[in-house]
């Protein structure tokens, strides 16, 4: 290879380091600056601690965690952890329950059929999030639409109050993020070889076995892939807890909001979405490790 | 019934030549007390206007080595797909030791199929692959562990079992999806183009592993190909298939020296046809006169014919013979120029034209049993070429 070559793969391989350092890794920095500052009457509204790289001995004597221990010290902050890392799983669980057999009729469809049913999932990306949130307001609200259809089949007799609690955030987020469950499983299940389920049922295998023993494992990196998008972003999902939930679904999200435009606690705000940025960081981070690990078994023969 | 396949040519004998009289003590198609282990009965089966089978009647007989040969696109796969449960005939019904299973559903037929693709799961090591049957069927652990051994053995794949299939050669990849077919020790098994992806040597060495595997085992074999080598050189009996019908179900060495139709005749193997006029008729020997050649006779026992009609007549290229000189003969012979020589090594294929350049090129084959590089004939040489009575045969169209 010649040297012009070599260097223009060395600078094509920089592009995505220098995009990630761009706008992760020194955005990051800033943020996690603000975290270790005070709250100020100022504009910005806080006074850093650290000053630059001259003063770093004395920044780090004078470390100063107080926001960062809050987070751990006052329930309504780990609480609010908790309940986002229940609802963002509870989440991912249903979109899943209720994409799979989505994505796998999807990919079962005769093939000229497929191009539109993928533009029917992605279809509602063309309204706005927030009206599509704001409609939900209206379904679920007592005698909205929701009810006023149970109510006017005679399943049940008053309204079931459904708005302003957990179960509509659930119904919100599972709605918001199905798509992103769906299309990662539906490339997978597409790829699969029909061959593959043809040759189990002919080893005797029931479809229920084939289900099992194939389609489900072939399909796990879609799975895996889905889980991550939608429970990614559902964790410090704001807007629907906020439109759709009560005073007991205090999700992360909404607290970071809350510090950041009504408190006006940047510190605190950054501190909340660094530790945020941890919790996922670290599961996903021990994900890919055993995904290599797999990988790495399959390569490597006896 | 003895052993077939014990009794076939050795890899280097000549091509093309029968071994039809060794092979005839097992022919169970011709005793009428056989019990056919799979009857197809009139089956037809249609994708929108394409008739992929066309009123398909055929009986296999256990042990029997059998081989479906037609050219591409012609409907061998969805006779076996039919056969194996995953399509269902439109009409007609399918037979497994006398029970109709046309409405059995694939996972409970006692018959394995070994995939034109071979379908191996990318997710499971060779062994898994290998055991993915005998664990439906409930088998005991220890009793799978041991038939995997079995078939890796079998197949010649031992210490391959915790490789996955993309670690493997397509060679080895084609092993393991015998072996995974052999595993349930099926009854009759189905290869759809078995050894389409692999190269010619391999190939050449695979076909006798294979005959060999069937005789030991004494499985029904029923093979898919569009190769004529590969079915004439594995089967008990082959059919030939187009466009959907059999035209012919036989013994190979009988395709090939009694085809029953033109197709038939210029599908397996190579054929000079021309149409010919019948002269006389006298018990089974025929004189008649074709364009170009003159007077020729033949024998013929099968096809009734009777003085005026037109009948296309074949002769295969390795029953002409060529001299420099005029044979003797009163008929079966005419004068041509050699205008091409193709050199295969073990044969010699030559092109003669007859009837002057605007005439037409027929071709004759020599065997080359000697090592002589000086051959005796040459380009635009001048010889006479000549045939038996036995030689023509007529091509019912
Ligand atoms: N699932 C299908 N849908 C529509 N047409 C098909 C299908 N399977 C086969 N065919 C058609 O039936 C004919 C026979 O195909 P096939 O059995 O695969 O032939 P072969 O195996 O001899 O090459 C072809 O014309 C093919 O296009
Ligand atoms: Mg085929």
């Amino acid at each position: 290879m010649s040297r012009s070559a070599g260097a223009a793969r060395r600078v094509l391989v920089a592009i995505p380091y220098l995009w990630l350092g761009l706008f992760f890794l020194l955005p990051f920095a800033i943020v996690l600056r603000m975290a270790l500052s005070d709250a100020a009457t100022a504009l910005p509204p806080y006074a850093p601690h650290f000053e630059g790289p001259g003063q770093l001995g004395a920044f780090l004597a004078a470390l100063d965690l107080e926001n960062l221990q809050l987070l751990f010290a006052d329930a309504l902050y780990w609480q609010s952890y908790l309940t986002s890392l229940r609802i963002a799983a509870l989440t991912t669980l249903s979109a899943l329950m209720i994409g799979y057999p989505l994505a796998y009729a999807m990919a079962a469809a005769p093939r000229r059929w497929q191009g539109l049913l993928v533009l029917l999932v992605i279809l509602p990306f063309w309204t706005s999030f927030l009206i599509r949130v704001y409609a939900w307001a209206g379904i679920l609200r007592p005698d909205g639409l929701l009810d006023a259809a149970l109510m006017g089949l005679g399943l049940t007799s008053e309204p079931l109050r459904l708005l302003n609690t957990e179960a509509a955030v659930l119904i919100g987020m599972v709605y918001s993020y199905l798509p992103f469950m769906v299309l990662p499983l539906y490339a997978t299940l597409q790829k699969l070889d029909p061959s593959l389920l043809e040759a189990a049922a002919d080893l005797g295998a029931t479809p229920a076995a084939a289900f099992r023993t194939v389609t489900l494992p072939l399909s796990l990196p879609g799975i895996l892939a889905g889980a991550a998008l939608v429970f990614i972003p559902a964790i410090g999902e704001f807007v629907i807890p906020d439109l759709l939930g009560g005073p007991e679904t205090g999700m992360i999200g909404k607290v970071l909001w809350t510090e950041f435009f009504s408190n006006r606690d940047w510190p605190l705000a950054s501190a909340v979405a660094i530790v945020l940025l941890l919790v996922l960081v670290l599961p996903l981070a021990l994900l890919q490790r055993w995904q290599m690990a797999r990988a790495g078994r399959a390569g490597d023969g006896p | 019934m003895s052993e077939p396949n014990r009794a076939r040519p050795a890899p280097d004998a000549p091509r093309r030549v029968s071994p039809g009289s060794v092979r005839r003590a097992f022919q169970p198609w011709n005793e009428p007390q056989a019990r056919p282990i799979v009857e197809f009965r009139q089956v037809v089966k249609r994708f929108g206007a394409v008739t992929a089978v066309d009123h398909v009647s055929l009986a296999l007989y256990p042990r029997e080595f059998f081989a479906l040969l037609g050219a591409s696109g012609c409907g061998k796969t969805t006779l076996m797909r039919m056969l194996a449960g995953f399509e269902t005939p439109d009409a007609g019904e399918i037979l497994l030791d006398g029970v109709d299973i046309t409405a059995v559903p694939a996972h409970l037929r006692p018959v394995n199929m070994m995939f034109q693709s071979y379908a191996l799961f990318p997710h499971l090591s060779v062994a898994d692959n290998i055991a993915y049957g005998l664990k439906r069927e409930g088998l005991p652990r220890p009793e799978i562990a041991r038939r995997v051994e079995e078939m890796l053995a079998l197949v010649k794949l031992e210490g391959l079992g915790r490789r996955k299939p993309d670690q493997l050669s397509g060679g080895q990849r084609q092993r393991v999806a015998l072996a995974r077919s052999l595993a349930k020790r099926p009854k009759l098994l189905l290869l759809d183009e078995p050894m389409a992806a692999l190269d010619r040597k391999l190939r050449e060495a695979t076909q006798f592993e294979l005959m060999d595997l069937q005789s030991e085992l004494g499985t029904t074999f029923m093979v898919v190909t569009h190769d004529q080598d590969e079915a004439m050189t594995m089967a008990d009996r082959m059919a030939v298939m187009e466009r959907g019908r059999l035209l012919q179900i036989a013994p190979p060495d009988l395709i090939y020296e009694a085809p029953a139709n033109r197709y038939v005749a210029e599908f397996v193997g190579d054929i000079n046809v021309f149409e010919a006029r019948i002269r006389a008729v006298e018990g089974e020997l025929v004189s008649a006169d074709a364009p170009l050649i003159g007077a020729i006779a033949f024998d013929e026992e099968a096809v009734r014919l009777a003085a005026g009609e037109s009948v296309a007549i074949g002769l295969r290229p390795e029953k002409i013979m060529l001299s420099h000189e005029e044979p003797p003969q009163p008929v079966n012979k005419v004068r041509g120029e050699i205008w091409d020589i193709g050199y295969l090594g073990d044969m010699t294929m030559v092109q003669v034209m007859i009837g002057g350049d605007a005439g037409r090129l027929l071709k004759v084959s020599l065997t080359n049993s000697t090592r002589r590089i000086a051959r005796p004939f040459a380009w635009e040489d001048e010889v006479w070429l000549s045939w038996d009575v036995e030689a023509g045969l007529v091509l019912p169209p």
